[in-house]
Parts: C-alpha cells; structure tokens; sequence
C-alpha cells in the first residue's frame, strides 16, 4: 500500500483536494435533506438519553416509514430507528448494553429468554390504553412464554409453513407439498430455501419426525441434525429475509417462510402468469408472536410505552398490516380490513387448528440452546 | 504474434475487471425488475436512491468517518512518526511493532479485540466508536508513509533554523513540515481510502441506526437486492473514476503521459 | 537526537495505541482463555481441534489458498506484459488495472451476485442462447471467484511495482550471456520481484482467509468459513469466549505465516 501511495507521489496533493471538495459536495447534499434530521442524530452521537427520543430496535422492514413520521408528528418524539434480522443478532445487542434502546420487537421465545435473564422491564400497563384492541386468543398465545402477560404486548404474529411456485413444480412433475418431509424429495435439488435461523432449521426437521420443536433430548436432536445434513445438498440456500424475493424472482421452486410474506409475494406476482402458493404442513409448525418489550436499561421508558401505545392503535396497526402484511393480533385493526383478507388462512389462520399440532417456541436455558447451536454449526460446516 | 497474445491477455484481464461494474452499471438503467431482460431505459432507481434515506445517511456517514478518521489519524501518525524519528532504537522498534499489529492482523479480530473493548468500557457502539475503530487501524498507514519522508528529510535544515531564532514550532510548519509533506498527504489520503473501503471493522463497531455504505450493502444483500443499489454502485464507480482520471491525468501530469505506452 | 523535546509528539499516539491497539487485543487474550464464569481454561483454544471449526478453518485455507494462487498467476504475467511495453506508473493502461481496487468492495461482490445467481445475468444470457442454465452461486467456486475479483488489483500492483524498478540492463546481460526467455524469467525476474510477490500475497491471504462476507454473499449460507464461525459466536451465539479463542488462533497462524513469508524477502518495505 504505501508502495502505491509513493509511487502515485505528487499527484496525490490534487487527488486529496478533489476528494475532499467531492466529500464536502455530498455530504451538503444529505444535509439538504429532510431525512439529515435523522443521519445527524446518529452522527452525534447515535443516541441520547436526554432529549426527547426513544431509540427502537425492530426487525428489518417491519414497519409503515408513514407510522415513524406519524409518531413523531403527533407526539413530537423522536424515533431513533435501528434494524435485526434474526433475534440471535438482536439479543447479544440488548446483551452487551453496548448499545441502549427503549423499544424492541423480539419472537415470543426470545421475550421468554430476557426475561429470564432480567434483560427486560415491566411498561406501565396503564399507559398502554390501546393494549385492549389486542385479541384475547392472542393475549393467551403470548402467556405461554410471558405468563401473567406482564412484559410483552403482541405485534404480529403468523405461523411458518412451505411457499411453492406452481409453475415450477408442475414443470418437474413434482406434486405440491403438503408436509415438512417433501422438503426431503430429491427431484427438489437446488430447488430449495432453507431458513438460516437455528431454531427454524431444526424445527422444520424435528416436527418433520415428530418431534417437539423445543426438545433438548440428544438422541432427537442428533436424529435432526442428520436429517439438515442429508437435506443439505438439495438446498439451494440458507436465507432469511431474500426467500420473498427469491421466489418472486423465480429463483427457487419451493421454500421455508413466514406466512406474513405471502401476501407481498402474490400482490408481487398478481400480473405475472406464476402461481405461489402457501401451505402450513401436516406435521404442524411454529406459531409465533412477536412482541414489543422495554428493556431494563432503557432510558426513556414513558416514551417507550407511548410508542407501544401508538402502535396498538386500531388505525396505525391497519396501515403497518398494509404495508409488512404480517398478521396482526389487533381486532380493532381487523375490522378495519377487507373481508378477503380475513378469509385469506395463510394470512388468519384457524388458531384452533393450528394449534392442534402446532408449538410456540421456548426458551431452553444457555446449555440446551448451546446444543441447538453446535449442531446447527455441524450441519452447516458439512 | 506475441503482441497479438499479450493484448489478448490484458484485454481479458480488463474484461475479467470490468464486466461486472458495467453489467451493474447496465441495470441501474434497466426499466425491468428482472435481471434477465432489457426494459428500456429509466432513471427512476435513481430517484429512488435520491430519495431513500438510509442511503443518504449512509453516504454521509462514510464521508464523515473517512474524512475525520484520516484527519485525526494523520495529526496524530506525523506526530507520532516525528517523535519516533527521534528514539533511540528500543523504544523504537517496539512502538513500530506495536503499530504494524493493526495491519498484520486479520480485520476480523482487530473489528472484534475493539467491540470488546468499547463494551468492557461502556463506549456505547455508535458513531463514535466507528470513528475511534477507523483513527486506529489508519494511524499506522500515516507513520508508514511519514517516516520514509523524515528519514529523507535533513535534520541540518530544522537546527539551522533553531539556531537563526525560530521557536521549535515556527520550525516545524516552516522547515520540517514542507518536506515530509508528500508523506504526509499521502498517508492522510491512504488513510481516507482505507477507511471508506473498510466493512469488516465497522461491521462489529457499530451501533445503532448507523450504516456506512460496505454495512448498509451487507444488509441489504441479505434482505434481497434493489435497484437503487445499483445506481449506487454506479454513482460510486463514477465518482472514483473520475476523481482518479482527473488527479492523473488533467494538464500537469504531462511527464506521466509522457511515460506511458 | 538533538531535538529531545519531540519525543514527548508520540505521547498522544502512545496512548491511543494502548488504549485501542494492547487493551483490545488483551481483552481477545482475556476471553479466549476463560470460560463464562470468568475461570481459566484452555478449551476454547482446544475447541479449534473439534470438527464444526477445524473444517471451516481447513476449508478457508484451501479456498484463499487457491485464491492466492489464482491471484498471482494471473497478476504475473499480467505485470511482464506492463512491463516490457513499458507502461509507466502514470499512465492510463496501468491506471485500468488498478482502479477497481478504490471501488467498494463489497458493491463488486454484489456484482457478481448479480451475474451469478439463477435468474442471473449470466443464466439470462445462456438461456436466450437456448443453453441450459448452470448452477453457478452457492458453490466454493464462486467464492473463490468473488476472492479473486475482489483482491486481484492488490496482487497486480505490488508485483507491478517491483518488476518496474528492475533495470533493462540487467536483463539485457541475462540475454547476452545466453540465457533463454525461460531462464531469464526463473532465474532473474522471479528472484528479483519476490518483495513484490510477498507483499502480494500478503495482502490477498490474510483478507480471503478470514472473510465472512464473501461467503455469505456468493455461498447462500451452504459454505462455512472460520470467518462465519467467528463472527456467529459473537454475534449470534454470544459465545464471546469461544470466538475470541478461535480469533486467538487465527491471530497466531497468520502472524506465523507473516514471519515466515518476510524470511523470502530482503528488504525493510517488506510486507507494505
């Protein structure tokens, strides 16, 4: 490197100039900008305790950008907005304190995990009025990992199934899947998506065999383990959020989603010829919930609650189903909706018959999640 | 014949360089969300990058920490180079040592040594600590480029100047300064380069709602690409392009052309 | 030595080193030779030895390895030809080659996404040729390609420099004693642009062993370097002890590996 600098010697004076007057050009640009309100707050040092912010950490593209604006016209509060994508990312942040947020938006298992590691604090229910636009099914959905319901307030939730483009798999001759082990069928290689989440993988395998999606026996998780490997040469990726825009693309015939992306995937290919589709397996699946909670370090808990507060409200909760399509436990936003919405079941499912064979994750303590973990790292060193 | 091969060669190796930059640039003007077909021409992923405010910030982030990180880094790295210059050989072999760490090292456990190190001292992960994470693996590159200049550099002039009445300071900006400044410059904008092209560092360093380019493109690859991000990368490689073309070769560089094929 | 008032100009620098250089990397020391509980221990050391991180190591090296190799092999020849055209620092064909090199590595990683994936340009292309469509991403190979295209110029332009600064004379003399092209080649260019060659590939294995992005980006997840497992203890599993343990051995192995390449080379600009 320094061979080069000396090398390119004298002409690095102009060089440096016109970097720099480039540099000062762009970055006036941005300040010109509506959205520098947002970027200079970062740069001012990221966060702030003192003024009149709350700092919100939620899932990657999980939110109606109108909603933050709305928020911060009525209530003058600022929102500090950061993003996740898995929860495993999200909870050495929260962890490590590194880094300090009023808001965040983990799965039911994870809320279960703060709380039992103290991580999280209790909002002021009382401050929270909307909280009663929440369905009760739900509220009971969400006692299974936060019982009393003390700490978490449901945001979304959906159930995790198999999405199939029809076209594709007629082409093969291959018959639409209706449970987990047709992500076994060999005519699909190359053909799939996996997720690459822990907790996701081994779920598809474990409920695959039978088995509970919150086992910590050796003998089923080894038996799990065994099976990603074998599916592995089948897979063509292990991908998280780019499963949506996977199958628009037509890149892959069948994949492991959320059900909230199916109705962006079909609105996606409405004026296409292609056919997807969206199946909960025979096996039963995962039903999930994600909550908001307020961490123990948070430093602007009212503003926290007046943020869940906003959120639960029936009209904000219709525009930020509009906008992500996640299911929302939120009655008084489902009477908002369309009634073709309402039918739809990969978007509402019959809670009553998912939850026959379905499971909510738990949380296992560090050493049984270690066992997940280091077979998760088997599966994808092989 | 040999020149025939040996223009094949380089025009391959070209291609092998450049193709994908074009295809990119290509789709940032495709009219068609399909990477396949041609649309026709359109401007409107750059309107929505212009328009997108986690690009914009990002942009202006990585301006802000390349320029503040190579300044800092190149006060503190000439100092630091003068004053290594003047040390007696042990100190100095072990401050040399110290600094070629951060380079030698794998930017995986310089990026993850400083995020425990931010953690241990509850820095909180942010702006800030990106900035601290980038002075340091550019300080090294400014003292390496420095010492060569002051190594050239002859000590008669400064004490001369001492000894005409200058205070050591009038000495330094008026005698020392001048000539190690080729060094210093260079190491300020190796330094800029350095940190604008850096990911693996501000990956583990940063904190919340704050991106630089290399970890916004990260996350959004992850999350399935759009097509403002090829306008971006469009915009970059123009930028860069020009920049260089203009330092090289704009009137002035003649002896340079003039050494060329 | 005179001007011992200077000496105090490192200070400020002296401290940020300790601060953000020695404090850093004793913490890594810190966490890799204990366990959660804070007690001494050698297993996350040891741990290098269990198969989900020796294979990911193993298979890090073969790739940036072959990378490496790839890197040279094409940047050598690359560098005669510039050479005996006698294409100066400053011109603009010299410029073409080193240029990329200033473009945000990782948007040319997207780039051969781009091109690689199934609906991708290149599967585009073959498909309106009426040519079957390959399996191109998610393979080591298209890691090793992305390795290559991303670190190339580093190899180019270091190997550039040193063959630029070798006399004509010198190989003239080679010639007119009667050495062939070959022997010119092995026996004179070679040894004389080893620093180059060093410094080279240093600056291209060092980066593709320890890279988690690359593969992430052109592996789709099916393809686990020591980078992955690294950063996935600590930023999904919030192993920090395991991760620092494997970044220890890391460490160790590529400042071996440096000690031992700097062995090949002569001069003191060595490895920059």
């Amino acid at each position: 490197m320094i061979e080069m600098s000396n090398g390119w010697g004298g002409r690095v004076l102009r060089a440096s100039a016109v970097l720099f007057s480039v540099g000062f050009l762009l970055a006036g640009c941005g300040a010109g900008q509506e959205s520098a309100k947002n970027s200079s707050e970062a740069a001012a040092g990221g966060q702030d305790g003192g003024n009149n912010v709350v700092n919100v950490y939620n899932w990657g593209e999980y939110i109606d950008p109108e909603v933050i604006d709305l928020f911060q016209e009525e209530t003058g509060i600022k929102v500090v907005y950061d993003m996740f994508e898995t929860n495993e990312e999200m909870y050495p942040v929260i962890e490590a304190g590194g880094v300090v947020y009023d808001a965040v938006c983990p799965s039911d298992y994870m809320v279960e995990k703060m709380i039992q590691n103290g991580l999280l604090q209790e909002p002021d229910m009382s401050k929270i009025p909307n909280l009663k636009e929440i369905g009760k099914e739900f509220m009971e959905l969400s006692a299974l990992f936060d019982p009393g319901n003390r700490y978490a307030i449901p945001y979304t939730m959906g159930t995790v199934g198999i999405i199939y483009n029809e076209g594709m798999l007629d082409e093969m001759g291959v018959p639409y899947p209706t449970k987990w082990a047709d992500l076994w069928d060999e005519r699909l290689e190359g053909e799939i998506l996996m997720q690459d989440s822990v907790r996701d993988a081994f779920m598809v395998a474990l409920k695959k065999d039978g088995h509970s999606m919150n086992t910590t026996d050796d003998k089923e998780l080894d038996m799990a383990r065994d099976e990603l490997i074998r599916q592995k040469p089948l897979v063509q990726a292990y991908v998280i959020d780019q499963v949506r825009d996977k199958m628009i693309g037509g890149e892959a015939a069948v994949g492991v989603i959320y059900s909230g992306e199916i109705l962006y995937i079909q609105e996606a290919v409405a004026d296409t010829d292609m056919r997807i589709s969206y199946v909960v397996p025979e096996e039963g699946t995962n039903l999930w919930v994600d909550c908001w909670v307020i961490p123990k370090n948070a430093k602007n808990k009212e503003n926290a609650e007046k943020w869940i507060d906003f959120l639960c409200r029936p009209d904000i909760a219709k525009m930020n189903f509009d906008y992500i399509t996640y299911t929302t436990p939120n009655t008084g936003a489902m009477e908002l909706l369309d009634p073709e919405y309402r039918e739809n079941e990969a978007v509402f499912p019959d809670m009553e018959k998912v939850l026959e064979k379905g499971e909510v994750y738990h949380y296992l303590g560090a050493e049984d999640d270690a066992k997940y973990n280091d077979r998760w790292k088997t599966v994808k060193m092989n | 014949m040999k020149k025939i091969i040996s223009n094949a060669y380089l025009f391959t190796v070209i291609l092998f360089l450049y193709a994908p930059i074009l295809v990119l640039i290509a789709l940032s003007f495709n009219d068609s969300k399909s990477r396949a077909h041609w649309g026709g021409f359109t401007l409107r992923w750059y309107m929505s990058m212009l328009q997108d405010r986690d690009i914009l910030s990002a942009l202006r982030t990585t301006l802000l920490i390349a320029l503040l990180s190579a300044l800092l880094a190149t006060i503190l790295g000439t100092m630091a180079a003068i004053a290594i210059q003047n040390m007696r050989a042990f100190p100095r072999s072990v401050i040399l040592g110290i600094t070629n760490i951060p380079m030698l090292n794998a930017d995986i456990v310089t990026g993850i040594s400083m995020m425990l190190c931010f953690i241990a001292f509850r820095i909180s992960l942010g702006f800030q600590t990106i900035l601290i994470a980038h002075i340091t693996f550019n300080i090294p590159y400014v003292i390496l480029s420095v010492m060569p200049k002051l190594r050239q550099a002859s000590q008669v002039n400064y004490e001369a100047a001492l000894d005409l009445g200058a205070t050591p300071l009038q000495a330094f900006f008026k005698v020392v300064l001048p000539d190690i400044m080729p060094g210093v410059l260079s190491g300020f904008l190796l330094a800029f380069t350095m940190s604008l092209d850096d990911f693996i560092v501000t990956h583990f360093t940063r904190g919340a709602g704050i991106n630089t380019i290399s970890t916004l493109v990260y996350s959004e690859v992850r999350r399935g690409i759009k097509p403002s991000m090829y306008s971006l990368s469009t915009v970059i490689f123009a930028v860069v392009f020009i920049v260089l073309l203009i330092s090289n070769f704009a009137p002035g560089a003649k002896k340079a052309r003039g050494a060329g094929a | 030595m005179k001007s011992k008032g200077t000496r105090y100009l490192a200070l400020p620098y002296i401290v940020w080193m300790c601060g953000f250089i020695v404090i850093p990397l004793l913490l890594v020391l810190y966490y890799g030779l204990t366990d959660r509980s804070g007690t001494f221990t050698f297993d996350n050391v040891r741990k290098i030895m269990l198969a989900e991180n020796f294979r990911p190591l193993y298979l890090a090296m073969g790739l940036s390895a072959v990378s490496t190799l790839l890197c040279f092999l094409i940047a050598f020849p690359l560098a005669l030809i510039l050479r005996s055209r006698k294409v100066g620092k400053g011109s603009f064909v010299a410029f073409l080659f080193i240029l990329p090199m200033w473009m945000n590595s990782l948007l040319r990683i997207l780039a051969w996404q781009t091109l690689l994936e199934r609906k991708g340009v290149i599967n585009g292309i073959l498909s309106s040729l009426h040519l079957p469509e390959q399996h191109l991403i998610n393979t080591p190979a298209a890691i090793v390609l992305g390795m290559v295209y991303d670190f190339l110029p580093f190899m180019i332009l270091p190997i550039y420099n040193t063959l630029i600064k070798i006399d004509d004379n010198t190989i003239n003399a080679a010639y007119d004693l009667g050495a062939g092209f070959r022997e010119t080649l092995l026996r004179i260019i070679l040894p004389l642009s080893v620093p180059g060659i060093v410094s080279g590939v240093t600056m291209v294995f060092v980066p593709t062993l320890t890279t988690f992005a690359i593969s992430n980006m052109l592996g789709g997840g099916k393809v686990f370097l020591i980078g992955n497992v690294i950063e996935q203890e600590f930023m999904l599993n919030s192993n920090w002890n395991l991760g620092s343990g494997l970044s220890l051995i890391l460490m160790v192995f590529i400042i071996m590996s440096m000690a031992l390449l700097s062995r090949y080379d002569n001069g003191e600009d060595a490895i920059l």
